[in-house]
């Protein structure tokens, strides 16, 4: 037989909640109430935060912002279904990520009003700080797992990136060091169907994103990204195996960016209304709603608690941000461990009247 | 013990590995094969293949998931083959290794060593003699250091295994094996930032670094019985400079000369130059003179010669200045 089929690969796609909110019996992960109502509260405030963002951009109040709307699910699925010994290592559109692993609100939009002081994440949350260049990040999941594993740690490395950074070159290298290593890790691919004005289908001419990992030695799986439990379940299911020695698996969410890249750019100028609308009606928080109100979580008091709670915080952070004073002598400070003369010099001239 | 660089810089690799179990050697056949220039010899059958990693071919992946390690926990020591070939890996150097530090306000730290095989004239093949250290200094947040001797190699290579920034470690692949000296067994390190006085003298500074430090002493030599005398500085480290022994020796001598294997322009002689005209411009007795690299392609191994600075051109460049 010279000429055989020396390999087959498949891709599995998961969805649990439909666009309406209807679980799959035998697929729904049971979450216990108390979870839900965290999942619910946190997409709530990151889409509240959002939008109060966007606000302060437009009103001149912050630079330079990556709206969040529509990807919720994907935040909050991954890092309520990953452990505190886990490490996540966010792009700039799952900024979110740091609050809740537990950095207070006003530190994560701190970078997005121009300063640094937004990137000082304690440590001990184990969030990296998220790239600007694209896809650069995973490779640090994959040296890190390596780190953490020779360290005697079991804990998983859960990496984001989205569908235009899966062109990149970090993201090859990373996925085959990944494959080699056999390095407990969990890429997740945020595709979100465009990569600023170009669309997916322009990044690759795969199928689908997740069957890139089969390639470097491993499984992916696509799962409906708009669908929080299936986010969760099958980012857990990654993460347990990470942990458990059985090496890297790649997550691939289908969801949507709903508003801008940035605030620098206007969706109008390359995409439809009928786009948006389709997506609009597949929203992430309006099914989880639509399933816990099913399940009796949700009825319209608990609604209104959930959004008073979330404008206080708001507040409270937009207040905190506003106010807060970062040093000018840190951007000098923190080049090295210990100044150099020749910085101490440049520091003296750059202040001095 | 007598040592060539090779031979002082796997005994210093050893020596870190058994000391701190956090190091870990990463490159491309640093394991079984023992690294191309055989630096990692023998690392692999003492330390195992965990510690010694034979990674994948890719200097961006290699330097990509040596941050991540040395965020982590590791200390890892990255070998890339040659420095001609890290360009590949430069993106994850400039976007992130240079930069974690400052911009995560010392949350993130990255203590780890880039080992760069750099320098020419060994008749090598393109893209194996490239000499760009420059691209590395004009980077704030690392340091970057480049050995002349054996002795040095290791107290600077044990020095950038203690230090808490990501250190570039260039190494001079013409002086591997030029030449043996004392070296001591046990563990010592030699201070980063420090430049070292070659040899003192009255008439004329030359400054030098790398590879170029050691040619450049045969034309000092010569120069000496032209009755020149030379001051020869060999920097070590490139940055953070040595700024105030290159500024005590041009108060001396009043007359530079700058000599380094990279290109002319925007070599570090440029910054040198420059740093000499802000700091001690009414010591100069003569321009400050530079040889060096040509502004052009590295030739080929047949035409090389003419490309690197040699011997007469490193005296004629002292001996134009001394009489200027």
């Amino acid at each position: 037989m010279p000429r055989t089929t020396v390999y087959e690969g498949k891709v599995e796609y998961l969805q649990i909640l439909d666009k309406d909110g209807n679980a799959d019996a035998e697929l729904d992960p049971g979450l216990p109430n108390e979870l839900l109502d965290r999942m619910y509260r946190f997409m709530v405030l990151g889409r509240l935060w959002d939008h109060k963002c966007l606000m302060l951009q437009r009103t001149g109040r912050m630079y330079t912002y990556a709206p969040l709307e529509g990807q919720e699910a994907i935040s909050v699925g991954s890092v309520l279904a990953s452990k505190p010994e886990d490490w996540h290592f966010p792009t700039y559109r799952e900024w979110f990520i740091y609050h809740i692993r537990g950095a207070p609100l006003h530190m994560v939009n701190l970078t997005w009003m121009g300063m640094e002081e937004g990137m000082r994440i304690d440590k001990s949350l184990r969030v990296f700080p998220y790239a600007v260049p694209i896809a650069s990040q995973l490779p640090h999941a994959v040296g890190g797992a390596y780190a953490l594993r020779m360290k005697g740690e079991k804990c998983a490395c859960i990496a984001y990136c989205g569908d235009g950074g899966t062109s990149e070159g970090d993201f090859h290298d990373a996925m085959n060091f990944a494959g080699v290593w056999n390095a407990p890790c969990v890429f997740v691919i945020s595709n979100n169907q465009w990569a600023i004005s170009v669309p997916r289908k322009n990044q690759t001419n795969s199928e689908t994103l997740a069957q890139k990992a089969l390639a470097y030695g491993f499984s992916g799986i696509q799962v409906d990204g708009n669908d929080v439990l299936a986010v969760y379940r099958a980012i857990k299911e990654a993460a347990d195996a990470a942990r458990a020695g059985k090496g890297p698996r790649a997550v691939e969410c289908i969801t949507y960016r709903m508003g801008p890249h940035t605030t620098a750019d206007d969706p109008k100028k390359y995409r439809s209304d009928d786009e948006v609308l389709y997506w609009k009606e597949r929203d992430p928080i309006k099914r989880f709603r639509a399933y816990l109100e099913k399940k009796g979580v949700w009825n319209e008091e608990y609604e209104k608690k959930v959004h008073d709670e979330a404008d206080k915080l708001i507040e409270d952070a937009v207040t905190k941000a506003e106010a807060f004073k970062q040093d000018p002598k840190d951007m000098f400070k923190y080049v090295y461990a210990a100044m150099t003369k020749n910085l101490e010099e440049q520091m003296k001239e750059c202040f001095e009247d | 013990m007598k040592a060539n660089m090779v031979e002082a810089l796997n005994l210093c690799l050893k020596q870190e590995m058994e000391k701190d179990n956090s190091v870990v050697v990463m490159g491309e056949d640093v394991g079984i094969d023992g690294g191309v220039f055989r630096v990692t010899e023998g690392l692999n059958a003492k330390f195992g293949k965990d510690r010694v990693i034979d990674s994948p071919l890719s200097e961006n992946g290699i330097i990509g998931t040596a941050i991540g390690m040395a965020a982590l926990g590791l200390r890892p020591i990255a070998e890339i083959q040659f420095q001609g070939f890290d360009y590949e890996g430069y993106h994850q150097v400039i976007q992130h290794l240079a930069r974690m530090r400052n911009r995560t306000r010392g949350q993130i730290t990255l203590p780890m060593v880039l080992r760069l095989p750099y320098s020419g004239g060994i008749k090598a093949l393109e893209h194996h003699s490239e000499s760009l250290e420059s691209i590395y200094i004009h980077l704030p947040g690392l340091k970057v250091i480049c050995p002349a001797s054996p002795y040095d190699a290791k107290g600077l290579l044990a020095a950038a295994l203690d230090d808490p920034d990501p250190v570039i470690f260039f190494e001079p692949k013409r002086l591997y094996r030029a030449f043996k000296e004392e070296v001591p067994e046990e563990r010592y390190t030699v201070d980063i930032g420090k430049a070292k006085i070659v040899k003192e003298g009255d008439d004329v500074t030359l400054i030098s670094w790398g590879a170029m430090s050691y040619v450049s002493m045969d034309a000092v030599a010569e120069a000496e019985t032209q009755g020149v005398s030379v001051e020869h500085i060999d920097l070590r480290t490139l940055s953070p400079c040595d700024w105030d022994t290159i500024m005590d020796s041009v108060n001396k001598t009043g007359r530079v000369v700058v000599v380094h294997e990279a290109p002319k322009t925007l070599g570090f002689g440029a910054e040198i130059a420059a740093r000499i005209a802000e700091k001690a411009l009414l010591s100069l007795e003569a321009p400050v003179k530079r040889v060096t690299g040509w502004d052009i392609t590295i030739p080929y191994p047949k035409e090389e010669d003419y490309y690197f600075p040699d011997k007469k051109r490193i005296l004629k460049g002292i001996l134009e200045t001394a009489k200027f």
